[in-house]
């Protein structure tokens, strides 16, 4: 478990006694995660498990700065979020941290590439040629340059999957936060996903922190956190015969 | 995606496409309000030069007068006033006390474009047993005509008058029977008479005019009306009709002059103008409002169906002002489209309407005026109305909670 020490290099992520309460102020005010410590260091491929109404989704929310603790201390990179104001955690979230949604949630009205380029359209504010090199180099890495101006419309659920995945590594965050990534998947097109997650966690050292109820492929993670009634229950490293055994 | 445009205007040009069938409906709802505003502007405008136009080739904008005649009540030595009723006396012809100096006064004035003497009465046209009662209005034609466009009205014969000449209406022309170099006897009521000859028939579009009005030189009328070297009238023309008040209000300030201006001798012609562009004023307003509510309407809607997307955007990094912009960018885009083509439409019909009105002898019914600031304007408010009706759900969109938005 973590303490609430200066973070040390290697890590992305540290949470330390991070607490979250809803109706904050009025009778129905109810904690949800109960200090939580975590901390994940550069390049870890993890696997975050609980069941419903745990506390996994709003970990998530707050990890990935689209929500403030109520207490508690979150940094990323090392750097402390308490004090940043919206604009400031916005750039922060931009830059480091990359999101794959169970439903793929790319954007209709652009095709596969810009898609990818969205991040780095927002962060740069205009186009240019190395944002397309860029997002063609990771449709190409996800198997789909030769869909590259096809609207998303027009894509399978996986190839959809695939193209949110090369789109949340379009910055090349340090930290990519999946929400049940393969849920909305067939079997062997999850695989597929999960085999692509884990390549690109292999050969960026990006650091995965992948929310799922499949306990086949939380076997299949380094490290498994397992998260009830708000607090994380179990932290360990998946022994590696059980991992090659899952996959 | 153009390389030149920045994130806000692409997603919202993008978003407009994407939804195609809200945007073609919102543009074509846009763009007939802006039709109708257009039309009418133009409509109104040209109705209204036209009117302008016919009053002031018509008449002078400035006309001074004598002072009316008044009676002095006679008072007793002790100052008591003798009689309680005082008559008001009847209005002779009679001269402007030394005209020539208040004319050379209007002239010099640097607002006057032209000022030139007039000498009009009443008088009979005679032509053997028939006899009209005319008014005789003397003048010298190269000032007069600058003023009233009468060489323009002429239908025969040319608008000269010499001594010896008279231009008179087609009306009184066929009343009299007589025709461009006939001779007519000009009597007044003095007793004074002169042998003319027609040498023009002019047309005023109204036979009221036609029939009574009559035009001679100033040196003739002045003889017939017993008006040796005087003059009824100074009639002034002025660079801007519209400063006619003022100038009445200066003329009246120097001795012995009446001055009335076109404005108030119109003052009908004003209300009715003034009425036309109060309603023109709602119409367009209201026109205007139902736009905007329809701009707005639809990028609520938008706001609401992409909410999600919103929500995504704000995860990968867009910033609260990004978002803010696409949905303001959206809204002056509909109303710029709009305006462009609504534009387009207004002035398709505005001519198609100018082509099948047309008065009873196949003239136009008034002149097609259109006005290059009038889609200037009408496209820059077109567009910052947009721009305000997206406000609201700019604003919505912005403050979206990515958490919520996308949930959903």
């Amino acid at each position: 478990m973590a303490d609430a020490s200066a973070p040390a290099s290697t890590e992305v992520l540290r949470l330390a006694g991070v607490r979250k309460s809803f109706g904050v102020g009025t009778p129905r005010e109810v904690e949800v995660l109960h200090g939580v410590d975590l901390v994940l260091q550069r390049g870890e491929f993890c696997a975050l498990i609980g069941p419903s109404g745990s506390g996994k989704s709003t970990m998530l929310n707050l990890i990935g700065l689209l929500d403030r603790p109520t207490a508690g201390t979150l940094f990323i990179e090392g750097q402390d979020t308490r004090t940043l104001d919206d604009a400031a955690l916005t750039r922060l979230r931009g830059r480091n941290i990359g999101f794959v949604f169970q439903h793929h949630h790319l954007i209709g009205a652009f095709t596969a590439a810009e898609n990818v380029m969205m991040p780095l359209l927002l962060d740069r504010r205009r186009p240019d040629a190395a944002m397309r090199r860029i997002a063609e180099g990771l449709l190409d890495r996800v198997g789909l340059l030769p869909w590259k101006d096809s609207r998303v419309g027009n894509l399978s659920g996986g190839q959809q999957q695939r193209v949110a995945i090369a789109r949340a590594l379009a910055m090349y965050p340090p930290l990519v936060l999946a929400d049940e990534p393969t849920g909305n998947l067939d079997t062997k097109s999850a695989d597929g996903v999960f085999d692509l997650l884990r390549e690109m966690n292999q050969t960026s050292r990006t650091t995965f922190l992948i929310v799922t109820h499949d306990p086949r492929l939380a076997q299949r993670c380094d490290r498994i956190i397992e998260v009830v009634d708000g607090r994380i229950v179990a932290d360990g490293a998946v022994p590696a015969p059980r991992r090659i055994a899952a996959s | 995606m153009r390389n030149w445009l920045p994130f806000e205007w692409i997603a919202a040009i993008r978003f407009l496409r994407d939804g195609w069938m809200q945007t073609i409906f919102i543009l074509a709802g846009v763009s007939m309000g802006v039709a109708v505003i257009v039309f009418m502007s133009a409509l109104l405008t040209g109705i209204q030069a036209n009117f302008l136009n016919r009053v002031l080739s018509a008449q002078a904008h400035l006309v001074l007068l004598p002072p009316d005649e008044v009676a002095r009540p006679l008072r007793a030595m002790d100052g008591v006033i003798q009689d309680a009723v005082v008559q008001r006396p009847s209005q002779r012809i009679r001269s402007i006390d030394q005209w020539q100096t208040v004319l050379r006064q209007m002239q010099a004035m640097p607002e006057v474009a032209v000022a030139t003497p007039v000498a009009a009465g009443g008088a009979l046209a005679v032509r053997g047993e028939a006899s009209r009662s005319i008014t005789l209005t003397g003048v010298e034609p190269e000032g007069y005509f600058r003023i009233v466009k009468l060489p323009e009205t002429i239908v025969a014969g040319q608008p000269r008058l010499t001594s010896e000449d008279i231009v008179i209406g087609t009306d009184l022309a066929v009343e009299l029977g007589v025709g461009v170099g006939d001779k007519l006897r000009v009597t007044t009521a003095t007793g004074r008479d002169a042998t003319l000859t027609v040498t023009g028939l002019f047309d005023l579009g109204n036979r009221g005019v036609n029939e009574r009005s009559t035009f001679v030189a100033l040196r003739t009328a002045q003889s017939l009306l017993g008006l040796t070297g005087g003059v009824t009238s100074l009639q002034v023309s002025l660079h801007d009709p519209y400063a006619a008040e003022i100038m009445a209000q200066l003329a009246h300030g120097m001795a012995g002059i009446r001055a009335d201006s076109w404005i108030r001798t119109n003052i009908q012609f004003f209300t009715a103008v003034n009425a036309q562009q109060t309603s023109n004023t709602v119409i367009r307003l209201s026109v205007g409002l139902s736009v905007a509510l329809g701009i707005a309407s639809v990028l609520v809607v938008s706001v609401v169906q992409r909410s999600r997307e919103i929500g995504i955007l704000r995860a990968m990094g867009a910033r609260r002002g990004q978002i803010l912009r696409v949905f303001l960018i959206q809204g002056g885009v509909l109303g710029l489209l709009g305006s462009i083509i609504g534009s387009a439409a207004g002035v398709g019909a505005l001519v198609a309407w100018h082509a099948s009105v047309r008065q009873a002898d196949g003239s136009a019914l008034f002149p097609l005026m259109i006005q290059p600031q009038l889609f200037v304007v009408t496209a820059v408010v077109a567009s910052l109305t947009g721009v305000l009706a997206a406000m609201a759900p700019a604003l919505r969109a912005a403050r979206l909670d990515p958490v919520v938005a996308i949930r959903g």
